[in-house]
Parts: C-alpha cells; structure tokens; sequence
C-alpha cells in the first residue's frame, strides 16, 4: 500500500490535496467531462461555452481579433495602473514625469507597452468589427450586439483619444486642441455651432464660449491644467469603467445570442 | 526614378486617387450582374488569389521602401506616431484579401450547391479545454511577444513640451480621426466634427437593421451580399481608412495637399477660388446682387439639400426603388436613404468643390449654418 502510494508524481498528489480542490473543484480535467467542468467551473473561462463547432476555434475564421481586443485591454489596464504610479496630471509634472518614466524606472518600456497597445488596439477592434461585418455575424439574432460592439469601438478611440493629451507635449496638446476644437460647433449647445444663438433670454446669449460643450469638455477656454485633469480623469477611471460595463454586456450577449456565429 | 516619384505624387493627389479608386471600387466589389461581368472579364477577381495578394503586398512593400530612402517621404513615414499607419495598411489589406479569398471559395462551393467552408456536423463539437484554450494561449504570448519587441525597438512618440504659444503646422488630431480631419476641408465642424461623426455610429449601428438579407450568416460570401458589401467596403475602405492614409501622409502644412516625395513647403500657396452657391446662382447667372433676406439668399441651396436628402427618396421610392420600398417598409427605407444618402454626399461635395470650386450649398455664416 505505502509503496503505491510514494509512484504518484509530485503534480498527482498536489492534484488530490484539499488544498488544491478547494480552488478548482472539477480536479485535473483528464477526461471529457472534467474538462467541460473546467470551463463552466471557471469564472473566467466559463465566458466561454463548454463545446464549440470546429470552425469556432480556426483563426481563419475569426481572425483572433475580438480576444486580442480585450487582451489588449488587460495590457492597457495593467500597464497603465504602473504608469500612474509615476504620474502626476498636472502642468508642471506630467511632462518631467514622462520622461522620468523612461530614464529612471527600471525596465522603462511601460509607457511603450501602453502607447503602442493603445494603437494596436484601436486596430485590433477595427480589425475585428471588418471581421463581423464579412462573416455576416452582425445579422439577426446578433443585431443589438453588433450596436454594443460600434459603441464600444467609440469608446475605444475615445479612450486613446483622452490618452493622447496627458504626455503634455506639443503633439499631446494640439492633436487635442484639433480634435476638441469640433466641440465649438456642436449645434445648439457648442457657442460656434447652428441655433446656439437661439438659445437665448432676451439678448443674453445662454451658450458662449465660457459655457459651451466644449468648456465642459476642456474645463477652460483651451486647453490648459484643468483639461489635463479631466482628460487624466476620463481616460483612467470614466471611460474604462463605461466600457468595461458594455464590454461585459457584449461578451453576454455572445452566449445569450447563440453563441459564436457559424452557418447553419 | 525622378519621373515615377514625380508620377506617383500627381496619382496620390485626392482628385486622381480618390477618383480611381471610387471608379475602380465597383469593378473590385461588384454589386450588381453588369460589375460582375466586367470583374470576371477583366480578371478583377484575382486580387484575391495568392498571386494577386502577393502582388500587392510586393507593390505596397516597394512603395514603403523606395519611400524610406527619399529623404521627403522618409520624414512622413518613420514619424512615431505614423508607424501604426504603416501596420494599419499592411494588417487592413491582408485580412481584407484574406476574408474576400474565403469568401470567393465559398460562394464556388455554394454554386457547387455545397455547405460553406465553415460548416460543420453540429454534434460534431470540440472541448473549449483544451482546443480553444491554447490557441488562446499561444495568440496571447505572441502578440505580447510581439508587442514587447516593437516597444523595445520603437520609442513612444514624445515631442517638446506643450507650448500654447507655439502652434505646430500642420496640427493633426490623432491618427485615427484623420478621416474626420479630411472631411472638414469639404465641410464644416459641425458637419464633419459632429454630424457626420454621429451619423457615422449610428448609422453602423442601425447596419443590421437596415440590411434585410437573410443570406451569408456565419461564414464568408460575398455572391449572396454584394449590394451590402459594396456599401460598407466603400464606406470603409475609401472614405474612412483611404481619407486617414491622406490626412496622413499627404497633408503638410497649412492643410496643403503634398505627393508622398514632395518637400512639405510651407509656404506653398494654393489659390482659395471656392464660390458659394448663392453666388453662383444670383451673381454670375441672375447678374443680381445677393439678397439681403437670408433665407431668400440661400433658398437655391436648401431647395438643393431637402431635395437631395428629403424629396428625392420620396420620388425614388415612388419610380425606380418601388421595389426595394415595398420590401422594407417606411421606416427601413427612411432609415436607408437617409444614412446612405449622408455617406454619399462626402464624395458629392468632394467632387463639386473639385469640379466647380463650389464653398457652400447652403452658407449663412451668420448662424453657423453652411452646408
């Protein structure tokens, strides 16, 4: 008996300990129906279904683009609570900070991960919806999922939009100052914009350049300190937190329409 | 050498690209029988074979390195923030010829009266564990692979610090709104900044609402869609990613247009002969002076769009689309016409200013309203 037992490989007996099948419950998935429980067991796996058709899991087919997305996400997330260790939004350090980020701290190619992913992932997620659009996946019963992925695409370019000011250099503050300077035309509630001047009591014009769209967007008259702040508060914590709810809504939404796309 | 740069800067200029390619675009995406016929005669289709891809990339490959070694466009290109340009052509262009191949074999194996290529026995399913899961795996490791290598070899982009004093020229918004940037010489912000922008999202957005057909669910075909596919590949490829590669690489200073092997003068001067319609209509053809009434001034041009946007589909509904109204119903086909004519009014206002210098349809400068 004892000699029986002293053959099971070190993995084996870490296998059986309550330790280890108190954390995952379904063992060493070794035959069919413990792998499937390792999927539906799994927090984290179980986004996906137990089983899929072959065609789901040829990258021909999907290209990966949609996973590479979030993983991206994930990358951005991580890599982008390591920056905020070191930054400080503000006028007077955002800039010295950037560039203490790649003298002074070790293994400095944090704010390269992030920039660079920050791009590829506004690919990647163009990449994706080309993908849905040729494989028809957008079709019903998919129609409202597709909406929630054209917002979260928004949201993206958004996001790495909100990103690109808080370098604080001159391509951070007048790529900015381009794209926000569209917001003074916004009809009716930005001071440049078509019926802006009817709304008015009497000849006191209610939206003007102190109180207009894009002085709520820049928190000024142009882009300055407090812009910076905003932008800092936006892109860490406001727009993150608004996709995470429509990313979680559209992974649901996968499952709940059926799963991934295929013919029928 | 000289003679094709020189040649290649006067095909990039957005009169003769944009041309050719919207010229083209129906040959390569054919939506109806007429297309087809010609894409088939003229071997069209075989930019989606191997050999047509790998053309293609040839020709893009030698445009970036002939460019690399021409000290103008050399500048453009290995600009920091441009290198996600240069991979967005690459990873747009190969995953656009590699889904269009697909697409071809399907719609061959459909003709044969076969299932599509993605077709599978539905009991026939794989395990998620392990069959998805390291593929998932070993996608992530190289992307972050790859990732790694590319922020180790290329500086994130930093220039001087902010200076509010000191306006760089040409100033341009982040890559990916550089379509929107290129729209504003045709339109103004809040047309290009806001509308359009707007129109963009939820006109995606309402796509599967508006695209009745059943047909090529879940696997790649192009036979089965091809009016939807012409629609959406022109509003992608031409007007979003082609204006992007434009406002990039060919926009210098002041907005100016410039050939990939052009020096970037700043001060080249580019006559403004852009006359609004009002003018055309009641001084050079009433021999008039504009009228004073606003609304009288511009009649002609609202006349114009509520006809273009408003009326005309009323009419077409009535005549030539009677079909296509009755199969969608008011609302559907409200929905349609009203996207689709937005998005084509870009390459309709593109081609009036180019064609006749024309500013504005409608231009009441005096409430922000131009058109």
């Amino acid at each position: 008996m004892a000699k029986e037992e002293k053959k099971e490989t070190l993995l084996q007996r870490l296998g059986e300990s309550q330790v280890w099948k108190s954390i995952i419950r379904s063992g060493v998935p070794r035959n069919r129906r413990q792998r499937m429980y390792a999927v539906l067991g799994n927090v984290f796996l179980h986004l996906h279904p137990a089983r899929l058709p072959k065609h789901a899991v040829k990258i021909g087919y999907t290209w990966c683009m949609g996973g590479l997305s979030f993983f991206l996400f994930v990358v951005l997330t991580i890599t982008g609570i390591l920056l905020m260790f070191y930054y400080r939004p503000t006028v007077e350090y955002a800039y010295t900070d950037i560039i203490d980020l790649t003298e002074q701290v070790p293994l400095g190619i944090m704010r390269e991960l992030h920039r660079w992913g920050a791009h590829a992932m506004v690919l990647t997620v163009w990449l994706h919806m080309l993908r849905v659009f040729m494989t028809g996946s957008y079709k019903p019963p998919r129609e409202f999922n597709w909406g929630v992925g054209v917002l979260l695409m928004t949201l993206t370019m958004f996001l790495s939009f909100t990103g690109y000011l808080l370098p604080w250099d001159q391509l951070a503050i007048w790529a900015v100052t381009v794209g926000t300077n569209m917001a003074r035309a916004h009809p009716f509630i930005g001071h440049e914009g078509p019926g802006a001047s009817l709304l008015a009591i009497g000849d006191i014009n209610l939206v003007h350049m102190g109180s207009d769209v894009r002085f709520a967007l820049l928190g000024g008259r142009f882009v300055g300190e407090a812009t910076l702040l905003r932008f800092y508060v936006l892109h860490c914590i406001a727009v993150p937190f608004i996709a995470m709810i429509f990313m979680a809504v559209h992974f649901w939404r996968i499952r709940k329409d059926g799963g991934i796309s295929g013919p029928l | 050498m000289s003679y094709i740069k020189s040649f290649i800067d006067f095909l990039s200029a957005p009169t003769i690209s944009f041309t050719l390619l919207t010229v083209a675009f129906p040959f390569i995406f054919p939506p109806s029988d007429y297309f087809e016929k010609k894409n088939r005669q003229w071997g069209v289709y075989k930019l989606w074979t191997n050999a047509g891809g790998f053309w293609v990339f040839v020709l893009i490959t030698l445009f970036f390195i002939v460019g690399y070694f021409d000290p103008h466009f050399n500048l453009t290109m290995t600009k920091p923030d441009n290198i996600p340009i240069i991979l967005m052509i690459y990873s747009m262009y190969f995953l656009t010829w590699l889904g269009m191949k697909k697409a071809y074999a399907n719609d061959e194996r459909l003709d044969r009266g076969e299932k599509p290529e993605e077709w599978n026995d539905p009991d026939d399913k794989v395990l998620v564990w392990p069959d998805l899961v390291y593929i998932e795996l070993i996608a992530l490791i190289l992307f972050m692979v790859a990732l790694i290598v590319w922020s180790i070899l290329i500086p994130a982009p930093l220039e001087e610090p902010a200076n509010p004093a000191a306006t760089p020229n040409p100033s341009k918004a982040p890559w990916y709104f550089l379509g929107l940037q290129e729209m504003l010489v045709y339109f103004d912000p809040w047309l290009a900044g806001i509308v359009f922008p707007m129109f963009i999202i939820f006109g995606m957005m309402a796509i599967p609402y508006m695209d009745v057909n059943k047909k090529g669910e879940g696997y790649y075909s192009f036979k089965e869609r091809r009016v939807g596919y012409f629609i959406f590949m022109y509003g992608w490829l031409v007007l979003w990613v082609f204006l992007i590669i434009i406002g990039t690489f060919f926009r210098g200073p002041n907005w100016n247009f410039f050939g990939p092997f052009e020096w970037w003068d700043p001060h080249k001067v580019v006559p403004l002969t852009n006359v609004n319609l009002s003018e055309y209509v009641w001084v050079k053809l009433l021999n008039k002076g504009l009228p004073v009434n606003i609304i009288a001034r511009e009649s002609v041009g609202f006349v114009a769009v509520i006809g273009y946007l408003f009326i005309m589909p009323i009419l077409l509904a009535k005549t030539k689309l009677k079909h296509l109204y009755d199969h969608y119903g008011p609302v559907r086909y409200a929905t349609l016409m009203l996207f689709g004519l937005t998005m084509f009014a870009l390459p309709i206002k593109m081609y009036l200013r180019w064609m006749f210098n024309l500013k504005y349809i409608v231009a009441i400068p005096e409430w922000f309203f131009n058109i």
